[in-house]
């Protein structure tokens, strides 16, 4: 009975163990900060990428006269590098980071650029338009997270500035143009994006053992164990399936 | 000693359990609504309490808005968009009918005045013949609902300055203003509700909407005074694709907007014969800006 008991001690102590390992997280400390970087990759060919009717509006389709739209789910660019994925560190703790530049998502030719923007939380951004017609900008966070809002920017509108204070995948779209689609994925902590040949490098990560999550809007998100030394840089290669 | 180690192993799950961190936002319970039961409302000078609100809401709004506010009472089921709007959400926390700015809560006397109005091409009836101590009391049952009033305080609601005059040229300036932030866009050149976009629009739950039709002699969902309409398209009616166009079009301008939208509307006006008078185009979204 009492080594019953001793087997029931030693358990609930490693359940205990083990959610503080869990709550705690990554204790480093900030000094040598090093860096993550790698690529992301879709196995296979890239997806057909269905076109966009814009005759809705005759001003996006003269945009696009010659440089046909189309959705950018999966943007694969050379050897297979995937655009458009957010990278970032799981359970951060550390302190905010400061960024330097304030994020633009704009309106160009009916399309949002960059398609997807990645933000810490509580950091400011800004909505503009180049277009010469109306957008309304529509976030649809769940509004018991985030909260969401919808203003119109017709031509020559004046920038919006606005941040989000829960993490969060938030979808955005434009209501009078119903095929776009964006999306602001606000995270915790550094984080950095994919480029066209799916490259990316999140900086100032103090030294530690850290879980890095790849988000990609249609196939989800998939994490990798990596180990920073102080000043050095970690790898972290993804590869995604298209779906 | 067999239960003994069961008890343990029992114990030992419940607290892996309750360790969880709550992160899911999904429906809230009955319990989670018992802790905000104190929540009160301040419409003039009558305080509304949610507690003294449980039997008005059970008799008048329960067969809609469902006895968590979800808006998924018995009712629901038989009300369809675009023609009949379902009943709101109110854990969600998101309103149409506010005075202040896009992406706040609204005041009290917003919620107030929704309930009292109701909500015109809906089966929200007016609710005007409640007592003012009845409405408010549910005003502060419609906040318990919502989390979002725990954390968070209305926004202050915006100024509408006094209404001028309405003039000829006041009512061509609104023209512009029309033609130039492209109201058309979704409600026509018109105001017919059948500009290029109106065919495609959701609601921020994804479900078919349509937008107002000024011509067909309904009222707008937030109020039909000339303040109301103001209102309306300065704050956006959230949840919906109608945005604030608070940045866009200043104050006097906003006026003059009011003013040509009431030249659509059915019911007579000084605004309509004003703009017989002047025979005035519909704009003309081929033209180039400035011109149409």
């Amino acid at each position: 009975m009492t080594k019953r008991k001793n087997y029931a001690v030693v358990l609930s102590a490693v359940v205990l163990v083990c959610c503080g390992a869990l709550i705690l997280g990554q204790k480093v400390n900030a000094a040598g900060e090093g860096k993550i970087t790698g690529t992301v990759k879709l196995d296979g060919a890239a997806p057909h990428m269905k076109g966009i009717d814009m005759s809705k509006d005759p001003y996006c389709v003269k945009a696009h006269a010659s440089d046909p739209a189309h959705l950018e789910t999966y943007v694969v660019g050379a050897d297979g590098g995937l655009e458009n994925v957010v990278l970032y560190i799981e359970g951060w703790t550390g302190s905010a980071q400061v960024s330097t530049a304030v994020p633009v998502f704009n309106q160009k030719n009916c399309v949002y650029t960059p398609h997807v923007l990645a933000l810490d939380t509580g950091e400011a951004f800004k909505v503009t338009t180049s277009d010469q017609t109306a957008h309304n900008i529509h976030p649809l966070p769940n509004p018991m997270n985030n909260v969401g809002w919808n203003q119109s920017q017709p031509p020559g509108a004046p920038a919006i500035e606005k941040s989000w204070k829960n993490p969060e995948v938030i979808p955005v779209q434009c209501n009078i143009h119903p095929w776009m689609h964006g999306w602001f994925v606000v995270v915790k902590g550094p984080y950095a994006t994919t480029d066209a040949d799916g490259k990316y490098t999140i900086t100032g990560v103090p030294p530690g053992s850290y879980t890095v999550t790849a988000w990609q809007e249609q196939s989800g998100t998939q994490t990798q164990k990596v180990t920073v030394a102080a000043g050095a840089s970690a790898t972290a290669d993804f590869t995604f399936k298209a779906k | 000693m067999r239960t003994r180690l069961r008890k343990w192993s029992l114990l030992l799950g419940a607290a892996a359990v309750l360790a969880l961190p709550l992160t899911s936002w999904a429906q809230l319970t009955q319990f989670d609504l018992e802790k905000t039961l104190n929540a009160e409302s301040h419409v003039g000078n009558v305080t509304g309490r949610a507690k003294d609100a449980a039997a008005s809401y059970r008799r008048y709004c329960v067969g809609c808005h469902g006895t968590l506010g979800d808006g998924e009472g018995e009712n629901a089921v038989w009300m369809d968009a675009p023609m009949y709007q379902k009943p709101r959400n109110f854990q969600l926390g998101v309103f149409k009918c506010r005075s202040t700015p896009t992406g706040t809560l609204p005041t009290d006397q917003d919620l107030y005045d929704a309930i009292t109005r109701g909500f015109d091409r809906s089966n929200m009836p007016q609710w005007n013949t409640l007592s003012k101590q009845e409405r408010a009391d549910l005003v502060a049952w419609v906040k318990h609902f919502s989390p979002r009033w725990a954390g968070e305080k209305p926004g202050t609601p915006i100024t509408v300055p006094p209404e001028p005059e309405v003039t000829a040229e006041r009512i061509k300036a609104g023209r512009d203003v029309f033609a130039r932030v492209q109201c058309w866009k979704c409600h026509g050149v018109q105001g017919m509700a059948n500009g290029p976009s109106a065919s495609t629009l959701t609601d921020d739950l994804g479900r078919p909407i349509a937008p107002f039709n000024f011509t067909d002699g309904s009222r707008p969902k937030c109020g039909d005074t000339d303040q109301d309409i103001y209102r309306i398209f300065m704050t956006g009616l959230d949840g919906t694709p109608m945005p604030s166009f608070a940045d866009n079009i200043k104050p006097e301008e906003a006026w003059d907007l009011v003013f040509y939208l009431r030249t659509f509307m059915a019911q007579k006006s000084k605004e309509k014969g004003l703009a017989k008078q002047l025979a005035l185009k519909p704009v003309d979204p081929n033209a180039p800006a400035g011109q149409q």
